[in-house]
């Protein structure tokens, strides 16, 4: 399906969650397909309410939805199916993540150490004085000054950039294969976004794990990312390598979107913007998601759902454009 | 271990007041910050000595009333009756009637009685009123509210847990409490026991509430989702990290309800379904006072004053334990 080497550490097929409401169950995610290999980095894009975060949550099986088919393998177990128990050992084990709002992801009433200890002591099953020097370690790693003092400090005496490298020290603190990283740095400025991106990636390197980084931010895209899977309701429109997304955008969705990036080149341009919105999940036409708002529309796109074809091979787009 | 020292000198400046990394973190468990912060709050001590005063009292007084007696409350000395504080009993009365030291601390009652004996015997019974009461009303409205909170989404039949359970606190909270205490402890054999256990179980409902509040708004919460995400077992979630949040309005409505209990039981003494005399009670001392409020004020201003104090004592040291438990609000030293 995708180029990446033969045996993916995470493989994602057909998945659909549901959301249950008063008029029926919503889909959320309508059927996706990806996979990654240990060590990749791939982002997750699309823009609020495109379903990513949701994707992102069923991997670590703690959506509010209900996943209503398809399988997640993870090391050759399926995600959807393992006991509630296996999965928690997994989560936060095998399988980290990080949140988008580190200023809340930490519990208010307890200090540093004490959560980053917890943690060790539960997966690692470590004794407290290993536990604390362990975190002690990963506070450094992570790159936090006076670490000694932190891991006494509560969460309200740190600053958001200095909160979320404690929520990565905390996701590394297993060694994990797997970072999940629901916009990591949509709740940071500028500068912090860029020094949090530069740590992901050097624990990336150091530790082989791969990354699941979900963002709309298709800047950190280009700079973080090895290969983009652009999601559009629900669905998986696009994806390939970072090389083949910008340069050769073949969804008429990706290419707006690449359309609606500031061009440091003419600075005083208006902003292309996208005409019309998402379409709500539960009206959704049967054909081509994008169909509504897309400039290339024509027969087959209102009523036939557009496969995934592929362009070359490490990209894929669904457009019948591309048949 | 090896722990890698930091290694830009700004560090080293930067941690310098703590020179022992380890030490500093091994020693301070999280119940030696909430006493290190909880000692700061003035009020919130004196609050803690005195119930701690009272509760050697109250043990004293269970002792020295009823195993070990030296002060008897039940002797009936008719000379002596009504008289008022501090007065030095008659020098007429039989050598075994005579109270210890010659003297009535608290001066006797209508029937010549020793006020500060029977004081002494009634703060054991209110005191573990006021705390048995209150702990069996903390533990079903701590338990009943966080399980509406944290499962009330799940569907019980038709009806979610989280409507089964409120409206059978709505239920309970809509009975005449009071009444329902009055019924109960008429139909059960009197005890203190009894006293105990039907006003905690009467007194459930706001506790309930609260929870079940706090925990909607928490499960809500990124830090939640955040322990969900790292593995934390569900009950290691609730317990550890969702009640630690939730605590600030229970204790405070906890103090209250030791308070009101205290006063339940007074009540119940009053109208005569309480502890049976001639057992004392603070609450059947007050009570037995009212007859002589203008001829002997001490009979009800004694215990009206004690039960103040512990209700006063309550209330700050659970404030002082909500300020504590809010690392917001802690100040640090050095």
């Amino acid at each position: 399906m995708t180029a990446t080497s033969a045996d993916p550490l995470l493989a994602v097929r057909d998945l659909r969650v549901e959301f249950a409401t008063d008029a029926g169950p919503l889909p959320a995610v309508r059927g996706i397909d990806f996979s990654i290999a240990p060590g990749e980095i791939v982002a997750l894009v699309g823009e609020s309410g495109s379903g990513k975060s949701v994707t992102a949550m069923s991997v670590m099986r703690l959506t509010e939805g209900r996943i209503a088919a398809g399988s997640i393998h993870f090391q050759g177990r399926d995600l959807a199916k393992i006991p509630e128990v296996e999965m928690r050992d997994l989560r936060g084990g095998q399988i980290g993540m990080i949140f988008q709002e580190p200023m809340t992801s930490l519990n208010p009433v307890f200090t540093i150490g004490r959560q980053i200890e917890e943690v060790l002591i539960l997966h690692q099953r470590m004794n407290a004085r290993d536990a604390r020097a362990q975190a002690l370690e990963l506070l450094q790693r992570v790159g936090i000054p006076a670490p000694e003092r932190r891991l006494a400090q509560y969460p309200h005496e740190l600053s958001g950039g200095m909160k979320q490298r404690v929520m990565l020290a905390m996701a590394i603190a297993c060694r994990p294969r797997l970072l999940i990283a629901d916009e990591p740095t949509t709740a940071l400025d500028v500068t912090i976004q860029a020094q949090i991106l530069e740590l992901l990636r050097s624990l990336q390197r150091e530790f082989g794990m791969a990354v699941l980084l979900i963002t709309h931010d298709l800047g950190v895209v280009a700079h973080f990312a090895e290969r983009v899977l652009v999601m559009y309701a629900g669905k998986i429109v696009e994806q390939g390598s970072v090389r083949d997304i910008f340069k050769r955008a073949s969804h008429p969705y990706t290419q707006a979107l690449l359309a609606a990036l500031p061009d440091p080149k003419n600075p005083g341009k208006r902003l292309a913007a996208i005409p019309g919105r998402v379409p709500s999940p539960s009206m959704l036409p049967p054909g081509c998601a994008f169909c509504a708002r897309c400039p290339h529309t024509f027969d087959p796109c209102p009523t036939r759902q557009p496969p995934l074809f592929k362009v070359s091979e490490s990209h894929q787009a669904a457009c019948f454009l591309r048949e | 271990m090896s722990i890698p020292v930091g290694p830009a000198p700004a560090v080293e400046v930067l941690a310098a007041p703590h020179a022992d990394p380890e030490a500093l973190g091994i020693a301070e468990t999280p119940a030696q910050q909430l006493w290190c912060s909880f000692r700061q709050e003035r009020l919130a001590m004196f609050g803690l000595y005195v119930l701690c005063v009272l509760s050697v009292v109250a043990l004293l007084g269970k002792l020295l009333t009823s195993w070990w007696v030296v002060f008897d409350p039940t002797t009936v000395r008719l000379p002596d009756k009504l008289l008022p504080p501090f007065s030095s009993a008659s020098s007429t009365l039989p050598a075994e009637l005579v109270p210890p030291f010659h003297v009535y601390p608290f001066g006797t009652d209508e029937l010549g009685r020793n006020v500060f004996a029977r004081m002494l015997q009634g703060s054991f019974v209110s005191l573990s009123i006021g705390v048995v009461a209150v702990s069996i009303s903390l533990s079903i409205g701590v338990t009943v509210g966080g399980l509406a909170g944290f499962y009330g989404q799940r569907k019980f039949g038709p009806i979610s847990v989280d409507s089964l359970l409120m409206r059978f606190t709505d239920v309970v909270l809509c009975f005449p409490s009071f009444f329902l205490i009055l019924t109960v402890v008429a139909l059960l054999p009197p005890s203190i026991y009894t006293i105990m256990i039907v006003v905690g179980m009467t007194s459930w409902m706001s506790t309930a509430r609260f929870v079940r509040a706090e925990f909607l708004a928490l499960r809500e919460q990124d830090f939640v989702t955040a322990a969900k995400a790292l593995g934390l077992p569900e009950w290691r979630i609730i317990f550890r990290h969702m009640i630690p949040n939730a605590m600030a309005p229970v204790l405070v409505s906890a103090t209250i309800n030791v308070a009101h209990a205290i006063l339940t039981e007074s009540a119940l003494s009053f109208l005569g379904f309480g502890v049976r005399p001639p057992y004392a009670t603070w609450g059947n001392i007050l009570a037995d006072g009212r007859a002589y409020i203008f001829d002997a004020p001490w009979l009800f201003s004694i215990p009206g004053a004690a039960i103040l104090f512990v209700v006063l004592a309550f209330n700050l040291v659970g404030e002082g334990l909500r300020d504590a438990l809010n690392p917001k609000l802690r100040k640090r030293v050095g």
